[in-house]
């Protein structure tokens, strides 16, 4: 087989230029910005600066109301991605049986996806709103006391269902597009071997699945990790007191409410490390167990 | 062609036309949103309409700290306008770094505008001035926290507005409960229930002359008095006598505005927006209870509010221009304007002269009670106070106060938990100021 090539040594790099240009200004500058903040405490109006070394670290080690942000932010990670997904499947394969109005259904279904998080976000505050929110109504109904803003579980359990309500059609749109990518002779042939519909989905359909779930995965938990951003910022307000708040809302809490420069610096390279281990875990761990057809 | 050298001419000559009546352009970034944006933007007008030499255009940042965010950012670009709007919490961060901006005081000495520190009222006098006693930011948006009423609901109930917080739990709060209303909500817990009830009941809120006198500042909220306030607090909770809505400020206003809470503590810069509101009810407002177990002698409270900073690093020119905008500002006339939209307090004694003799307080009664109670006597402790990263500071305490209305902590351990916080954003701060 002729590997395609090209003539000159030049115009690749030209062509990656565009590309990298922008990799470097929105991330490598930025980040080794943040890394050398870091290991300052620095006025903010950049007058007066001391390097205090490792500090800006140590007291996000020493910190037990960071720690608590940390664990927030593991729970609401997996809450959000696993009801995500679990929704948006189960979504896709009911709509993907459906043969009546399956085009209305299905618009219907992606229609969230065009809202922007900070509007969710605004949408969750009138549903839950404290006097006349009509889901804070309806949890008053059944004997829950729902006070968003108020209470640290009440703002957390909005939180989580206002994130995975952004995000459900996202992943609707994925697994149903993988779904119909499933050949029909191997639902034909599954249907001879097993009679039960949730047989067939685990041993047939699910695998098949599995890399537009693995590539999901990935999205889902940058999405809670950071996506939500907008979302948390409308539902406390911008206020947190005594909300819940994700590990990127306290590097903004920090650094933009507080102006604290090389704590919140600190912060977000603890947050660049996370996420780099976690892609290289995913990548390392889970893709190898993952078949691509 | 012809068209285009034609619109080429145009413009040039529309250029040098600019020039030639050269009027001296600043720029004013404030935090004052929906009806107060209406009035600044209503004084920038005037002070335009007024002269013919410069030109203020006031652009709405966002929310204070937004506010401030925003100029710190833009001052690290070499981009700042001329006057920048900073709250009471951001004092400590825009008057430590010096360089950044222009004392108020100088700006007006070296531009002829005359200046005497007596002039302003003693609530607002030193609140943004350096140890020595120089004004460093111009008071523009004074207020303080007062008690405001539902009359209809406290007649209903037979009481009078409370004196004391004795009086409030032992009297009012079960009278209003009887009559089917919720005591109290205030809206907010860092202001009103910590820094003013340092002032008025006079207790130390940090060393260090409250902060002024050095950055190696401790703060000393882990004490019996506010504790005790704190446990009153819950326990007022408990009982029905108070309830807290959230951390946010409107939350907190809400429930009086509907009339579901007879009295909430609020600014008296709410009492224009309260005014022009069709409540169904009639209210009025007085001073801030006290604790006659802390003292007998009540003192006055800080000013809250934020004032006006004019950045450095402009021209002379535009230094001027800024400097007649702060003279029109202070005038008699803006300030009487001001207070009166608003309900902020006129910072300046011919102001409030202005205002009594106008009749305003005639009229409207509980407008006067803001810079009454800015008037009360001074103490030790109620000049104001001084601390790096205060907004942290004020975060930390929402958090643990927060905690403490839903039971997740106790007061005993929400204050060891502030002092700590407090004290390490206090000693991280004082790296940053040298």
């Amino acid at each position: 087989m002729k590997r395609a090539g090209f003539t000159t040594r030049w115009l690749p790099i030209l062509l990656l230029l565009p590309q990298l240009l922008i990799i470097f200004v929105f991330f490598y500058w930025p980040a080794g910005h943040a890394l050398h903040s870091s290991f300052f405490l620095q006025d903010p109006f950049g007058f007066g600066s001391t390097f205090v070394g490792l500090d800006n670290y140590r007291d996000l080690a020493g910190n037990k109301e960071y720690m608590r942000i940390a664990r927030f932010t593991l729970l609401f990670t997996l809450l959000v991605t696993f009801f995500s997904l679990a929704f948006a499947l189960l979504l896709a394969v009911k709509a993907d049986n459906v043969l009546r109005g399956a085009k209305t259904y299905r618009t219907l279904l992606m229609w969230v996806y065009a809202i922007a998080p900070p509007v969710a976000g605004f949408i969750g505050l009138i549903m839950f709103d404290q006097s006349w929110g009509p889901l804070t109504r309806f949890l008053q109904s059944i004997g829950w006391d729902f006070t968003l803003g108020v209470n640290f579980r009440d703002t957390a359990t909005a939180m989580v269902i206002v994130s995975v309500w952004k995000q459900v059609p996202v992943n609707f749109i994925f697994f149903l597009s993988g779904l119909q990518s499933i050949p029909r002779s191997v639902r034909e042939a599954a249907m001879i071997d097993n009679r039960s519909a949730a047989g067939r989905f685990w041993d047939v359909t699910f695998p098949l699945l599995a890399p537009t779930g693995f590539f999901l995965l990935i999205t889902n938990i940058t999405y809670s990790l950071f996506e939500t951003f907008g979302t948390i910022d409308v539902l406390v307000k911008g206020e947190p007191g005594n909300n819940p708040m994700t590990l990127v809302y306290k590097v903004y809490v920090d650094g933009f409410r507080g102006n604290d420069l090389g704590g919140s610096s600190a912060q977000s390279v603890v947050l660049m490390v996370l996420v780099l281990a976690l892609t290289i875990f995913q990548f390392r761990l889970v893709e190898r167990r993952i078949h691509y057809t | 062609m012809t068209k285009m050298k034609l619109s080429a001419a145009a413009a040039a000559v529309a250029m040098m036309a600019n020039t030639a009546f050269a009027q001296t352009e600043i720029t004013w970034w404030h935090a004052m949103g929906g009806a107060l944006g209406e009035t600044v933007n209503k004084i920038a007008e005037d002070f335009n309409a007024s002269q013919s030499d410069y030109k203020i255009t006031p652009v709405f940042k966002g929310t204070y700290e937004e506010t401030l965010t925003a100029g710190i950012a833009a001052f690290r670009a070499g981009e700042q306008p001329n006057v920048l709007q900073v709250f009471d919490a951001g004092a400590a961060t825009v008057i430590g770094a010096k360089g950044a901006t222009v004392p108020v005081q100088d700006l007006l000495t070296d531009n002829g505008v005359a200046f005497d520190i007596n002039d302003y009222i003693s609530g607002v006098r030193y609140f943004y001035a350096d140890s020595d006693g120089k004004m460093i930011g111009m008071p523009f948006n004074s207020s303080s926290p007062i008690m405001y009423y539902n009359m209809n609901a406290l007649e209903k109930a037979g009481v009078t507005p409370p004196k004391t917080w004795e009086e409030f739990q032992t009297v009012t709060a079960p009278a209003l409960k009887d009559a089917g209303y919720t005591g109290l909500s205030q809206s907010h817990l860092p202001w009103i229930f910590t820094e003013n009830f340092m002032s008025r009941h006079d207790l130390p809120f940090a060393t260090n002359n409250n902060g002024y006198d050095g950055t190696d500042t401790q703060i000393l909220v882990n004490n019996d008095a506010i504790k005790a306030h704190f446990t009153a607090v819950a326990d007022w909770k408990d009982k029905g006598y108070f309830e807290w809505f959230g951390t946010g400020w409107g939350d907190n206003q809400t429930p009086f505005e509907e009339g579901k809470v007879a009295i909430w503590l609020g600014s008296s810069g709410s009492f224009g927006g309260l005014s022009k509101k069709d409540l169904p009810f009639e209210f009025s407002a007085t001073y801030l209870p006290y604790w006659e177990a802390v003292t007998k002698e009540p003192k006055q409270t800080f000013i809250g509010g934020a004032s006006l900073f004019a950045m450095a690093g402009k021209s002379a020119e535009e230094n001027k221009a800024t400097a007649a905008f702060f003279e029109f500002l202070t005038s008699p006339e803006t300030q009487y304007f001001w207070h009166k939209d608003t309900g902020y307090v006129p910072i300046t004694e011919a102001a409030y002269e202005l205002a009594k003799s106008d009749g305003h307080y005639d009229r409207m009664p509980a407008a006067e009670v803001g810079i009454q109670q800015l008037s009360l006597p001074a103490g030790d402790n109620t000049k104001g106070y001084r601390m790096g990263f205060y907004v942290q500071i004020r975060d930390v305490m929402n958090r643990e106060y927060g905690r403490i209305l839903t039971g997740e902590t106790s007061v005993e351990d929400a204050f060891a938990n502030i002092e700590t916080e407090a004290n390490a954003l206090l000693a991280k701060f004082a790296k940053t100021q040298k």
